[in-house]
């Protein structure tokens, strides 16, 4: 039985389209998020905060985008709600040329399996679970058959260089390996967007070129990655930086010499 | 997620607090093991019950004069009471047309007595009566002929006896028929051996010998007015009330009083039994009661330990969900968890409990009923289900951004 329900096959390319039945992604010129007017506030306590106060950003598909801004500046709530996690206050998002206000709480989780693979700061892969088995976790859930799932999932870890340490428990793991197993996690379900939250804010600088080198790679690749960070160094392997403060968009510039630094970071170790 | 998936997962949840599990187990064993020897026992001892209403027939009444009750051997008819059963009762008690729900009326005479035979001697208490005794009382023959209408108007001086006297009296490999007993001075002459009855609440059925009344009467008692004690067969089992009733109006109107003022006590064997038999009932289904409310504190613990299982994995939900886990599949994991835990103390007590009913308990051979154990497993199953669902539907309905800031 597949909790997705009525037999849904599994995950194919050409139903990484919209589930309104639209024509498949890759024939389309829309970009991958668009948000407009998005504000969120939270209360905590008798005090209200606003998190973001009216950002509009679009991304195209096949770019590299770090958001980048200090604790408290709302990037994190920017990225939850790009990422599905959490819901705009007012304005209004769409993934993929879905707008997701009209998804219920089913096809949210659909579409967070589907569309989007996270990479979170701290890992978090599943304890005492091995490699393979949290990288083919997303295939379970979207009703991919196993034999399928593994020779998925072993692609997935030799695109991130894991191969060696597939049956490894997280624990065995140093944190640069953890976080390409997260990697080859987020990938596996080949999603429209790869979302990373401080992916190397847990590493040391030596296991932060080797994850950043893993996401140029998915940029050469054709991917499309979100980047959340608030250092400098990091968000410079990205194409374009969006500077978000006090719930706004600050900035967004290209950065021309990301592009020329790209086939040294593609040849990098 | 297909159900391997779920039970692969499970497993690797349970194994992870290994004691932690394995006492929340140890709580399903413990009720489902109850339930079903304590309804065993329960059982087993219903059993022994119904074993004895067999054992005595079931269809007959024994009327004796009050103050004497039960059916231990009574000394020679010393009745102080003026009211006494006596032949024209017995007479009317026979009349179909006034009972008819009254198969056969025995008058009873006993007498303790020793009972020689050569050189052997021993004690046996005497019964005499009329050949429909062994009907009402059940006793079959061995050998022999039993006593005869004949017998009783002659006042003839012959005898059948029990296996009692048979093993006391007679080397083994004698044939007793045709011998004669001595009780007292009189010689009786042997003409049946009963069959072996067996014993019933200490009492020994086969400490038994039938003569004639009339012969008791001459030579063993003294002519009296009065029986020790009839027993009354009635036509069927079903009709053993009925006739109780008739016989107890018939006794009141010849002894010119009431029911209620009767001078005897009627004794309705079965019903005495029934009583004690649905007393066993009650009994057996207060101690399922008990052992159900094991069972049911067991599957709080299942609940407990699902609710910290929950609260210590928000973060591995959080996880999940991030990754696109829906309700039904976090809702599916953490249920067949608390299942897998019941379920494993389900056949965990059903072993146990089954090992256990093979010992005598209180001095009760338990008797396991099959649907106990049905009923046990399966209770212990929907235990798991019910109080992991509430745990598992919490878990389900974590935000995910809640459960991943979880720390």
């Amino acid at each position: 039985m597949t909790y997705l329900g009525n037999g849904q096959a599994p995950l194919l390319p050409s139903e990484l389209s919209a589930p309104d039945g639209s024509a498949p992604a890759e024939q389309r010129t829309a970009p991958v998020i668009a948000l407009r007017q998005i504000t969120k506030t939270y209360r905590l306590g008798e005090v209200e905060v606003q998190a973001l106060r009216g950002v509009s950003l679009v991304i195209e598909r096949g770019e590299f985008v770090a958001i980048m801004g200090a604790s408290g500046s709302g990037k994190s709530t920017l990225m939850n709600i790009i990422g599905l996690l959490d819901i705009p206050s007012h304005g209004r998002y769409w993934l993929d040329d879905v707008d997701v206000r009209n998804l219920d709480e089913l096809a949210l989780s659909r579409v967070r399996n589907r569309k989007i693979g996270f990479v979170f700061q701290s890992f978090n892969l599943i304890p005492r679970t091995t490699a393979l088995a949290n990288v083919e976790l997303p295939l379970i859930y979207a009703g991919v058959k196993s034999k399928e799932r593994r020779q998925r999932s072993e692609a997935a870890l030799e695109q991130v260089g894991m191969t060696d340490r597939m049956h490894h428990l997280p624990n065995e793991m140093s944190g640069g390996q953890q976080q390409r197993v997260a990697v080859a996690r987020a990938i596996v379900t080949n999603p429209s967007l790869i979302l990373a939250d401080e992916p190397t804010g847990n590493l040391d600088s030596r296991s932060s070129e080797d994850v950043m080198a893993v996401f140029a790679d998915l940029y050469a690749a054709g991917r499309t990655v979100v980047l959340i960070t608030h250092e400098a160094d990091i968000a410079q392997y990205a194409e374009r930086v969006v500077r978000v403060r006090d719930g706004l968009i600050l900035s967004d510039e290209r950065m021309v010499d990301a592009t020329l630094a790209r086939p040294s970071l593609g040849s990098a170790p | 997620m297909t159900w391997a998936d779920n039970i692969g997962a499970a497993l690797r949840g349970l194994n992870a607090n290994k004691l932690r599990s394995s006492l929340t187990v140890l709580g399903i064993l413990i009720g489902v093991a109850a339930v079903i020897l304590l309804v065993a026992v329960g059982n087993g001892s219903s059993q022994a019950v119904q074993n004895k209403i067999k054992l005595l027939g079931t269809n007959t009444i024994t009327i004796v004069n009050r103050g004497r009750f039960g059916r231990g051997p009574s000394t020679t008819g010393t009745q102080t009471q003026a009211s006494t059963i006596t032949a024209a009762d017995v007479a009317q008690l026979e009349d179909p047309t006034q009972a008819p729900d009254i198969l056969t009326v025995s008058p009873v005479i006993t007498a303790s007595e020793t009972a020689d035979y050569q050189a052997a001697s021993t004690s046996v208490t005497v019964t005499g009566t009329t050949p429909t005794y062994m009907g009402a009382e059940d006793y079959q023959l061995e050998a022999g002929q039993q006593i005869t209408s004949a017998d009783v108007t002659n006042h003839a001086l012959v005898v059948v006896i029990g296996q009692d006297l048979v093993t006391n009296l007679y080397e083994p490999g004698t044939n007793p028929i045709g011998t004669d007993i001595s009780f007292g001075a009189t010689q009786f002459q042997v003409v049946g051996v009963l069959a072996n009855k067996g014993s019933s609440s200490g009492e020994d059925l086969n400490d038994v010998a039938l003569v004639p009344y009339t012969a008791a009467e001459d030579q063993l008692t003294g002519y009296a007015t009065s029986f020790t004690e009839l027993i009354v067969q009635a036509t069927s089992s079903k009709t053993v009330n009925a006739a109780e009733n008739e016989a107890s109006d018939i006794l009141a109107s010849d002894n010119h009083t009431s029911v209620a003022d009767l001078p005897f006590t009627l004794i309705n064997e079965s019903s005495l039994l029934s009583t004690s038999a649905s007393t066993n009932e009650t009994f057996t289904v207060l101690l399922g009661a008990v052992a159900a409310i094991s069972l049911l504190v067991g599957g709080i613990g299942i609940m407990n330990i699902m609710l910290v299982t929950v609260t210590e994995r928000t973060r591995e939900i959080g996880i999940r969900k991030a990754i696109g886990a829906p309700r039904g599949a976090i809702l599916g994991q953490f249920l067949t968890e608390a299942v897998m835990l019941s379920l494993l103390g389900g056949i965990a007590g059903v072993t146990i409990g089954l090992i256990g009913s093979r010992f005598r308990i209180v001095g009760v051979k338990p008797v396991v009923a099959p649907t106990s154990i049905i009923e046990a497993f399966f209770v212990a199953v929907a235990i798991g289900v019910f109080f992991g669902f509430y745990p598992a539907n919490r878990a389900a309905s974590l935000r995910p951004i809640d459960a991943l800031r979880h720390e």
